[in-house]
């Protein structure tokens, strides 16, 4: 799976914000001078992986680790800072407007708030229109209803509510909505940010299973964005693992789940809640996760990694590829300690 | 004396008063907490599970009103009491935390103003006393340089060790019961895993009832030894932990279990509930799970279950089971 050509390929991707805000913000009376101080916010540094045809590669992480920013920089929506996003074998983070309308049909983004992501002011109707009219301006109005109403029976959506709005449907249905808005226009490759994790616990099981049974009969690829890593565990072929913007860990899901190997996965599968264990002993982390903006310098776990030891505090660690396919970024791994 | 319930709350129901009726979103909810023991109260959003802890504490305000039942805490009725007594019971017996650690902290004064004043209004102590149980409290709860930190504003702390100081404020007039309404909800894993451990332990070392109200079941299975299920407003199945995560009685206990991921083969589809859990306005006449239920037959249309021993050992509100 890992050895066909990649549907998407994210190379040394690195998303820095500025935050300084205007100069006048930015300067600062230093030692008896004036200075100038940019403040940037590194969401995503040196990131490189690949996504095959037809694989779920899931992005796991706490808040603010850049999972979002990632995704929002495959999709276009970000520029990247530096680095490359090649989409079926085409580099197209430099593309101009025009020549990446074709991927704007071929890549499509699910977010977590179907109340955020659905213009309330529209039916169901005039929403999965839109993208149809705008892509394949060549369909007739009767195929592109046709359409419509295919993805709506699809997605579990009655095709006769069409002309209803937003706000006449349960959180649920909405996720459906956003879904079918997102396939009406028949993508190869989807991301979904947290799709379920705005949605109620029966209702989350609906719709992993639309998005599962989408991916069969259509052949679709997902980068799939969650922090509930028993539902990441489910659907995954491989699950990146990242921390303060950094990947640590890239490994098919079983080999994930069942020997992680680097420090910061461990402590994090460690404190996965499990149905009817006892009690919630963890692997502790000293330390809080330190800011974006300050990035600590080597490992960026290193101030929280109890393996830590001296090259971690200098050395950004490289990644490496072990045998089974796991790729990892440690010093502890790399020198045998791990 | 000793089998006395810390807690026995008894046919509670709440209604919210909308302009042409009233509806309830607490039913009929009962159930006893001993000393010392840890419930859980899981359902999805909406099921009443906040409107049944605000009730225990009595902060149910309009349009809402607790319209039936009783609630009986240390022997004492809580419904009965004035206003003034319900504050002291807050303050002293009863502990909450909420899903937001801002509910409980007040953004313009120092932790450790927060604490010592939390102290004294409890116990007659001088200000020096009152600041070591404030550090001793915060180092109980894993913060570290605690003087220092007591000088601190609590935006200057991060998400999980706001949280971290709630508890510790929950736990200085050491109540018998602590109310924890989705405390990790807003949380990372690694950090709801270090909230739980400790809230896990220091009830455990100081003897310290909790209610746990979450969705996450299993989140309640890890720290609880009862669990109460609870679906449109009502308490649907209730029982001992274990026995409900290993053979739940009700069809909607069942449908939920079923439909967690790790009760799938992976890459599998998973079980689902058909639907979603109805509203105040819509939920339907007999069993309030009926439109969901792939058992449901006539008499679950005409009638609502009453809460009934199973032989599975488990409460449980569904007519067709023995
Ligand atoms: N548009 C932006 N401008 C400035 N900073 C940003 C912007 N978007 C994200 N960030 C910062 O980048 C970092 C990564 O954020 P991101 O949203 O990618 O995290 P995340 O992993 O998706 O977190 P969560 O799980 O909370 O959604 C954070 O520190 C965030 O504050
Ligand atoms: N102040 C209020 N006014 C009107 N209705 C209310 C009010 N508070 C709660 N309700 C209603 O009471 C019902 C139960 O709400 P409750 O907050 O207890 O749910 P919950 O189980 O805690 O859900 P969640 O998981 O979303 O916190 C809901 O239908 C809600 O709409
Ligand atoms: S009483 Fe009937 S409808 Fe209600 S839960 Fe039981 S089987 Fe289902
Ligand atoms: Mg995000
Ligand atoms: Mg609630």
């Amino acid at each position: 799976m890992t050895t066909a050509t990649p549907l998407l390929s994210i190379r040394n991707l690195v998303k820095h914000f500025d935050i300084s805000g205007g100069l006048l913000d930015q300067l600062k009376w230093r030692d008896g001078r004036m200075t100038r101080r940019r403040t940037v916010v590194k969401a995503v540094n040196d990131v490189s992986f690949t996504v095959a045809p037809g694989e779920t590669v899931s992005v796991v992480g706490e808040s603010g680790c850049g999972k979002s920013t990632l995704a929002r920089a495959v999709m276009g929506i970000y520029p990247p800072t530096s680095g490359e996003i090649w989409f079926g074998g085409e580099r197209i983070d430099s593309l101009s407007p025009r020549r990446m309308l074709p991927y704007r049909t071929r890549m499509q983004m699910v977010f977590q708030d179907p109340y955020a992501s659905l213009n309330p002011r529209m039916t169901v109707r005039a929403t999965l229109e839109e993208p149809v009219f705008f892509h394949q301006p060549n369909l007739s109005r009767a195929e592109v209803k046709d359409r419509v109403a295919e993805v709506m029976r699809q997605v579990g959506v009655d095709p006769a509510w069409a002309d209803r709005y937003p706000h006449e449907f349960s959180g649920g249905q909405r996720q459906r909505i956003s879904i079918a808005r997102a396939l009406v226009v028949d993508p190869a490759f989807i991301v979904a940010d947290e799709p379920i994790a705005a949605l109620d616990v029966s209702i989350q099981a609906q719709i992993l299973n639309l998005l599962m049974d989408a991916q069969e009969e259509r052949g679709l690829t997902y980068l799939f964005i969650s922090h509930d890593l028993s539902v990441v565990r489910h659907i995954s072929n491989r699950v990146a693992v990242m921390y303060l913007g950094t990947l640590c860990e890239l490994a098919p899901t079983e080999e994930l789940f069942s020997s992680p190997r680097h420090p910061y996965t461990r402590a994090l599968l460690s404190a996965i809640p499990r149905l009817g264990r006892q009690g919630f002993a963890h692997l502790r982390l000293s330390g809080e996760v330190p800011t974006p903006i300050n990035l600590p310098p080597g490992c960026v776990f290193h101030g929280r990694c109890p393996y830590a030891f001296d090259p971690c505090t200098r050395e950004v660690p490289r990644p490496i590829v072990l045998d089974n396919g796991v790729a990892l970024a440690c010093h502890g791994v790399a020198d045998g300690r791990i | 004396m000793s089998d006395e319930p810390l807690l026995d709350v008894s046919d509670l129901t709440v209604s919210f008063d909308f302009r042409r009726r009233s509806l309830a979103a607490v039913s009929g909810v009962s159930f006893r907490l001993a000393r010392g023991e840890r419930l859980g109260i899981v359902g999805e959003s909406g099921a009443g599970k906040s409107v049944t802890g605000f009730a225990i504490l009595n902060l149910i305000s309009k349009p809402g009103r607790i319209t039936g039942g009783t609630i009986s805490f240390e022997g004492r009725e809580l419904t009965a009491l004035r206003a003034e007594e319900m504050r002291q019971v807050r303050g002293n017996r009863i502990s909450m935390i909420f899903q937001d650690p801002m509910m409980t902290l007040n953004p313009v004064l120092t932790v450790g103003t927060q604490m010592v004043e939390t102290i004294r209004a409890h116990a007659g102590v001088s200000r020096r006393q009152a600041e070591e149980r404030a550090v001793e409290a915060l180092r109980k709860v894993y913060i570290s340089s605690p003087e220092r930190r007591l000088r601190q504003y609590p935006h200057e702390f991060s998400g999980g060790m706001r949280q971290r100081i709630v508890i510790a404020i929950a736990l200085l007039t050491s109540p018998a019961l602590i109310i924890a309404d989705e405390p990790t909800t807003a949380l990372d894993v690694t950090i709801q895993a270090e909230i739980m451990d400790l809230l896990l332990k220091l009830c455990e070392s100081e003897r310290m009832g909790l209610i746990l109200i979450t969705h996450d079941l299993a989140v309640v299975s890890q720290v609880t030894q009862r669990i109460a299920v609870m679906y449109a407003g009502r308490i649907v199945e209730l029982g001992e932990t274990a026995r409900i995560v290993e053979n739940p009685s009700h069809p909607y206990t069942r449908g939920l279990l079923a439909a967690l991921p790790q009760s799938a083969a992976r890459g599998r589809r998973l079980a689902q509930i058909p639907g979603s859990m109805p509203n105040l306005t819509t939920v339907p006449a007999g069993c309030p799970f009926s439109d969901r239920c792939e058992r449901c037959e006539s008499v679950c249309r005409e009638r609502i279950p009453p809460l009934t021993a199973k032989d599975t050992g488990c409460l449980a509100a569904c007519h067709l089971l023995d």
